[in-house]
């Protein structure tokens, strides 16, 4: 831990008024974890979205929340960040439990929470989009624009993104670059979790790369990160620990050491999934190519060693 | 000290970005400029301006100025709460009645009850702030479009005007409040007017302009401007940051109600008397005024200024197309055609600012 902010380019003190963000190490190693569920369930009406799923964040590493459409993780992850109550289970926050009313409960816990689709406001510039919601103002609550410019200019600097007009509407920027300011704001703010739904889902090959680099990043600096995502090639890399959802329920609790990727690819698909995938394209199309398909896969799913299995 | 805690040491600069292939091109000022809510606004009022000059030669006379000064103020004044609520992201069709709800409510007050006009004047806006509140309330607790609540809110504020008055004083006007302790001090205040280099300018006027520097310096340099374009953006991502959206809107709602009750005060101080069926459709004026003035009708984005010069340019047409001696009947073709021109201008300029790389 580097006591002191290093070099910096400007004067001030990196954080400004910003609250602190604990000591990191308070949460690492044998302290309770920063976040953990623990048999969390949720209906909407008679819908059962969620049932008896557990969670573990601990800080300095990447829990995995991995899950095919409708497994339940946007359901979780509005629960972790505060935008909807659990209706069982407990939630527990440094081994203290809550129950959260709004994000900003969650925010002030250090909880933050960048999705995929609600980052930022499109139209807002950069640098209003990086402090809304946590404003620095001066007197006469006068927003401090220098300030805020500056800081949103040095904290994306940081992290690559070099921009020279923090002016710009955030909307003109990529989707990756999008997701970095909207993770750098909530590590600027403090943040001493971090949750991040589907952030590299939307994106190519080369910004989901750049976002994977700032996860690291993120847990390098002591943030528990959780990091919902579908596909396992992204988060097998980042992961510490990996948390399967199908169907609502937790179907797989793993750290990194007991499993590998293609495990982790064949717990995510689930075998019975592939091979009705292949049933299908054998029925849709009798013979030929179809067959052909229909053929690979199942030898695939073979090779994963999942045949068969739930 | 901060988020540098297990942060490993960094060059003090950023290292030559290499990700410049995934950076968006330079804005230049020319496109900077362009992207101005203010622009579309300013280019129109210039060349509406100029053409009524042309066309109509008591046009550029100093008393023809202060008409048009005028009506743009009176238009004005509600197009800086409108222009606010809109980039809020909603609108208030209520807002023309309000303004005559207002002005009853002062004179009913003063008169009915025998006391000095500034007691009305306070039970007034106290009255009106709170009618402002409830479409916002309305509005956040129903999650129904604010189209629909305040449309609502319209008809049975239109209706109330008549009834009410009907009931208390017999007529369709309120009785004068001209006799009333306070009236003078009050029209002082509300309607009173001055000459300024031979231009006679009411003080409605100095009550737009103020406003519009208040409204500007809340927008910009304030964090509630912050969250009034983010909730007109992007409410759930706004939510998601914690603004407080739901308080945020009510107070815009609110803001719409303050200016209506400044005009109120207004029509009663400059009348004296009340038409109770006064304002119906004076919601859309504003609307127009807001919507010339570069607010786009989704929300997010716009300025008060640039409302405030969607206000002169409706004064100009408003009495440009009298000077000019033309059939006022006209005068809505013209306002139509120049809505149309603003909100397809707007619409170039937000796809400019949308614009992915």
């Amino acid at each position: 831990m580097t006591a002191a902010p290093g070099p910096n380019p400007s004067p001030e003190p990196p954080t400004g008024a910003s609250p602190e963000p604990s000591s990191g190490a308070s949460a690492r190693g044998d302290g309770p974890p920063l976040v953990r569920l623990t048999g969390v369930g949720k209906n909407y009406g008679s819908v059962i979205a969620l049932r008896g799923v557990s969670l573990e964040a601990r800080a300095g590493e990447v829990t995995c929340v991995l899950g095919d459409n409708g497994a339940g993780k946007s359901t979780l992850i509005k629960i972790v960040a505060g935008l909807h109550r659990h209706d069982s289970g407990t939630y527990e926050v440094a081994g203290e439990p809550v129950s959260f009313a709004s994000p900003r409960d969650a925010l002030d816990r250090g909880i933050a929470t960048v999705y995929q689709d609600l980052a930022v406001v499109p139209l807002m510039p950069i640098w209003r989009n990086f402090f809304l919601g946590s404003e620095k103002r001066r007197s006469l609550g006068r927003l401090d624009v220098g300030h805020m410019r500056r800081t949103t200019r040095r904290e994306l600097a940081e992290m690559g993104i070099d921009l020279r007009d923090v002016d710009q509407p955030i909307g003109t920027l990529s989707g990756g670059e999008r997701q970095c300011v909207a993770i750098a704001r909530a590590v600027h703010f403090g943040a001493r979790a971090l949750v991040l739904d589907e952030p590299t889902a939307a994106l190519g090959v080369k910004q989901a790369g750049v976002v994977l680099r700032y996860i690291v990043q993120a847990r390098e600096r002591g943030l528990a990160v959780v990091f919902i995502t579908h596909n396992p090639h992204h988060a097998y890399p980042v992961g510490d620990r990996f948390l399967i959802l199908k169907r609502g329920r937790g179907i797989g609790h793993h750290s990194k050491s007991d499993i590998t990727r293609d495990e982790l690819t064949a717990l995510m698909a689930g075998g019975a999934e592939l091979e009705e995938l292949a049933h299908e394209l054998k029925a849709a199309s009798a013979g030929g190519a179809g067959a052909a398909a229909a053929r690979e896969l199942t030898r695939q799913a073979k090779d994963l060693g999942i045949t068969g299995k739930p | 000290m901060g988020h540098a805690v297990a942060q490993p040491p960094r060059p003090p600069e950023p290292a030559p970005s290499p990700a410049d292939d995934e950076r968006l091109a330079r804005r230049s000022p020319v496109r900077r400029l362009l992207g101005r809510p203010e622009l579309g606004a300013l280019l129109g009022a210039v060349a509406v301006f100029a053409f009524f000059s042309v066309a109509a030669d008591a046009f550029l006379q100093a008393s023809s100025f202060s008409t048009v000064l005028y009506a743009s103020s009176t238009f004005g004044i509600m197009a800086v709460g409108v222009s606010l609520l809109m980039i809020g992201g909603e609108f208030d069709l209520s807002a023309g009645v309000l303004v005559t709800t207002s002005a009853l409510i002062a004179a009913l007050v003063s008169y009915q009850l025998t006391l000095n006009v500034w007691a009305g004047v306070v039970v007034s806006l106290v009255l009106t702030l709170l009618l402002g509140m409830v479409n916002g309330l309305l509005y956040v607790n129903t999650g129904l479009p604010s189209f629909v609540v305040t449309l609502a809110t319209f008809f049975m504020l239109a209706g109330a005007n008549l009834g009410v008055t009907k009931a208390v004083t017999g007529n369709v006007a309120t009785d004068s409040v001209r006799d009333m302790d306070g009236f003078d001090s009050a029209r002082a205040v509300f309607a009173s007017d001055v000459d300024l280099a031979g231009v006679n300018v009411n003080v409605t006027v100095f009550w737009w302009l103020l406003l519009v520097a208040a409204a500007t310096w809340l927008l910009l340099r304030t964090r509630t401007g912050n969250w009034i374009f983010a909730v007109g953006g992007a409410a759930a991502s706004a939510r998601a940051v914690g603004v407080p959206v739901a308080r945020t809107r009510i107070g815009l709602f609110m803001g719409v109600a303050f200016c209506a009750w400044l005009s109120g005060m207004h029509l009663v101080f400059a009348f004296a008397t009340v038409q109770s069926g006064e304002g119906v459709g004076n919601e859309f004026f504003f609307i127009i005024c807001a919507v010339i003035g570069g607010c786009l009708l989704t929300g997010g984005y716009g300025s008060a200024i640039g409302a405030a010069i969607g206000a002169f340019i409706f004064g100009m047409t408003n009495k440009g197309i009298v000077y000019a001696e033309w059939n006022p009947d006209w005068f809505k073709f013209f306002l139509g055609a120049m809505l149309l021109i603003a909100t397809v201008v707007n619409l170039i300029v937000r796809r400019r600012v949308e614009r992915a790389p």
